[in-house]
């Protein structure tokens, strides 16, 4: 297999607090290759955003990579700084927010902002550059692009707008997107429109692509892997179809059964009781044993086994195999 | 947005007339002007005629509308002090306060954005640190104090600068200024400072206040994501969005200058119209300090104006959403 666009292994990151060392995010490790979609689900709070920020160096004080490794085709970025780290940003790796109504700076006009980022990564003229602008914004499906190149933020409709985020995220052709929740500010009638745009992008011109998510019908419909954490650890990683139909972790199962879209079959849906763990008050051994049924004596004094990135499916010692009518 | 304006024409027209009404109240309930005129040895005679000469016999309302008319014309009578006209003995005075306002005005608002920007950006930095302490100690200090302090230091210590006047003054036209000559800008110096230092830590804290505020929003965090140099975060993306919401408020700070700078006048005796207005104060000199009184609200009203014109040429989204409003 070639290398992977981002290889992230035995990531840590760590908050110093007064009431002691938080580790939102704790030793997880995951591959996305090129035009591949890695789908990350998980509870608020599970450490999903903290792991897309720490890729791409957006951690806010005092949070900090206190351990592991993040590749970009092999380079090491995770502890680049200050100039370095910036020519990475956008050039190699670009970020859509959950937000489009406050991403954009409303005091610029599109074409200043895409401009000035293009020009900021490239070596072109500015003619050339906002040639590339409007390329950016036919591409991702704005409508009469030329016209509106000189228009501000708030002239568009949010799935509009959004479409000019993805365009700026993309117009100095990154390797990677971390995509956190881009959908979730957005109308439910643009929602599909936009991760639709996205997955043609992810493919056209093999972007990998890290898409946070809460929303499991847009995991079904656009990722080829997904992640599943819980508690900064990573729970269940593989195939968009096997995890969904035989998740092997039984938070994971909980998750499914709860979420319309993966539950297609079943009569109700099922909550999984209790909620998931302040990171200041973590359980001793597995995180999840106070909500799992299946718990047993390792599993709370034994934290569960860590997921690699490359083998294994779940990190649990009792992985459900049998279908997932026999678990739930 | 023809309408808009138009709207704050007439409420600026309206705030004219209720301070020209508390002017022309001056003239019949502070003192009676013609003990002061005439010395010991008056006749009734002698009142009589200086009353009718000065329109002092007619009613009330009739006096109020004469003095509008007359002051719509910048026709604001003798003065009762030089038996001059008052437009004349202003007109005189003006370019002093106008000059020294200016030079004052530049430095509060140079200074201000500069030490403001520095100091958000350099947060944690000791130098911002060291501003920020000393820029309390501006504040609360008097003017007057800071006035005699710069002249105790640089004019009796040092004797480096002259402690009062203007100086040598190069007449151009009806106009005299300063700026010409080293003996006039040397005289600047001093109440330069004394009265742009309250101004300038004013509009400095508030600049750092709305410069944070700005760099924690998403579109900074998004143009970071994409790779922008810093400088250009700063001065570009936030410094345009910091001056929206300042504009206002050192829109209004400038025009304070000019009335602050009565005290400034007085320490430093700089021959302008605050000093003219402390004199005729003294004496009672109702013209003088009506006229005083209507030209100071003609420069509020006219910045306030200006600045309200200012927020529709930097920000894009008034002006689509406040004509809209204002066309219905
Ligand atoms: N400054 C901080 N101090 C202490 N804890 C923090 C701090 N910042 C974040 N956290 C914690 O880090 C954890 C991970 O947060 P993160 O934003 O990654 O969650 P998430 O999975 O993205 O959730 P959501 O779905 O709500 O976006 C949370 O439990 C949060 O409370
Ligand atoms: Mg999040």
């Amino acid at each position: 297999m070639s290398t992977p666009v981002l290889s992230v292994r035995d990531l840590v990151v760590e908050i110093p607090t007064r009431k002691g060392l938080l580790k939102p995010v704790d030793g997880v490790s995951f591959d996305i290759a090129a035009g591949e979609i890695l789908g990350v689900v998980g509870e608020s709070g599970a450490g999903k955003s903290m792991t897309g920020n720490a890729v791409i160096g957006l951690l806010d004080r005092p949070a900090r990579i206190a351990a592991g490794e993040v590749r970009l085709l092999g380079d090491p970025i995770q502890n680049l700084k200050g100039e370095a780290l910036r020519r990475q940003r956008g050039k190699r790796m670009g970020m859509i927010f959950q937000d489009p109504l406050t991403s954009l700076n409303p005091l610029l006009t599109v074409g200043e902002q895409l401009t000035e980022t293009i020009r900021e990564h490239l070596d072109v003229s500015k003619s050339e550059a906002l040639n590339r602008a409007i390329a950016a914004l036919e591409e991702v499906g704005i409508p009469a692009a030329r016209q509106r190149i000189d228009s501000y933020p708030h002239e568009f409709s949010g799935g509009m707008r959004q479409r000019v985020v993805i365009a700026l995220a993309l117009c100095a052709e990154p390797e990677l997107v971390i995509a956190d929740e881009p959908t979730t500010a957005l109308d439910v009638s643009v929602q599909a429109q936009i991760i639709a745009l996205l997955k043609r992008l992810c493919r056209e011109r093999g972007v990998a692509v890290m898409l946070v998510t809460h929303d499991m019908g847009v995991i079904a419909e656009a990722a080829d892997r997904i992640a599943v954490m819980y508690a900064g650890r990573m729970a269940e990683l593989g195939p968009v179809r096997d995890v969904i139909t035989k998740p092997h972790h039984p938070y994971t199962a909980g998750l499914m059964a709860s979420t319309p879209v993966a539950s297609r079959g079943q009569k109700r849906l099922r909550q999984i009781p209790g909620a998931m763990p302040r990171l200041d008050a973590l359980p001793d051994g597995c995180a999840f044993h106070p909500r799992c049924e299946k718990a047993t004596d390792k599993c709370r004094a034994e934290p569960g086994p860590t997921l690699a990135a490359d083998e294994g499916r779940a990190a649990c010692w009792y992985p459900l195999t049998q279908t997932k009518e026999a678990t739930a | 947005m023809l309408a808009y304006i138009i709207r704050r024409v007439a409420q600026s027209i309206l705030v004219l007339l209720v301070t020209g009404f508390v002017a022309f109240s001056m003239f019949s309930f502070v003192g009676d002007p013609i003990d002061n005129m005439l010395g010991q040895e008056r006749t009734v005679a002698d009142i009589a005629r200086l009353r009718e000469q000065l329109g002092l016999d007619q009613p009330f309302f009739v006096q109020y509308w004469r003095f509008l008319e007359q002051a719509a014309q910048g026709n604001f009578g003798l003065s009762y002090r030089q038996g001059r006209p008052v437009s004349d003995i202003l007109i005189e005075r003006l370019p002093a306060t106008l000059e020294l306002a200016f030079v004052s005005g530049l430095l509060a608002l140079c200074g201000g954005i500069g030490l403001g920007i520095f100091t958000a950006i350099r947060k944690r930095g000791v130098s911002a640190n060291v501003i920020m302490t000393l820029s309390l100690v501006g504040v609360s200090l008097p003017t007057f104090l800071i006035g005699i302090l710069l002249i105790y230091l640089f004019s009796v210590e040092l004797g480096w600068l002259p402690s009062f006047g203007r100086g040598e003054v190069t007449r151009l036209g009806g106009w005299t200024t300063g700026f010409l000559t080293e003996s006039g800008l040397k005289a600047l110096i001093l109440p330069a400072i004394t009265l742009g230092l309250y101004q300038m830590t004013l509009i400095m804290r508030l600049v750092r206040t709305e410069m944070l505020e700005v760099l924690r929003m998403d579109y900074i965090r998004f143009a970071r994501a994409r790779g922008i140099r810093e400088r250009a975060i700063n001065f570009h993306h936030a410094l345009k969005n910091t001056l929206v919401p300042v504009i206002t408020i050192t829109g209004l700070q400038l025009g304070s200058i000019i009335a602050f700078a009565i005290i400034t006048e007085t320490v430093f005796q700089w021959p302008g119209v605050g000093l003219l207005f402390i004199n005729a104060v003294q004496f009672v000199d109702i013209p003088v300090m009506a006229a005083y009184l209507m030209m100071i609200s003609v420069m509020f009203v006219g910045i306030n104006l200006i600045v309200d014109l200012l927020y529709f040429a930097i920000d894009p989204r008034l002006r689509v959403d406040r004509s809209a409003a204002g066309g219905h």
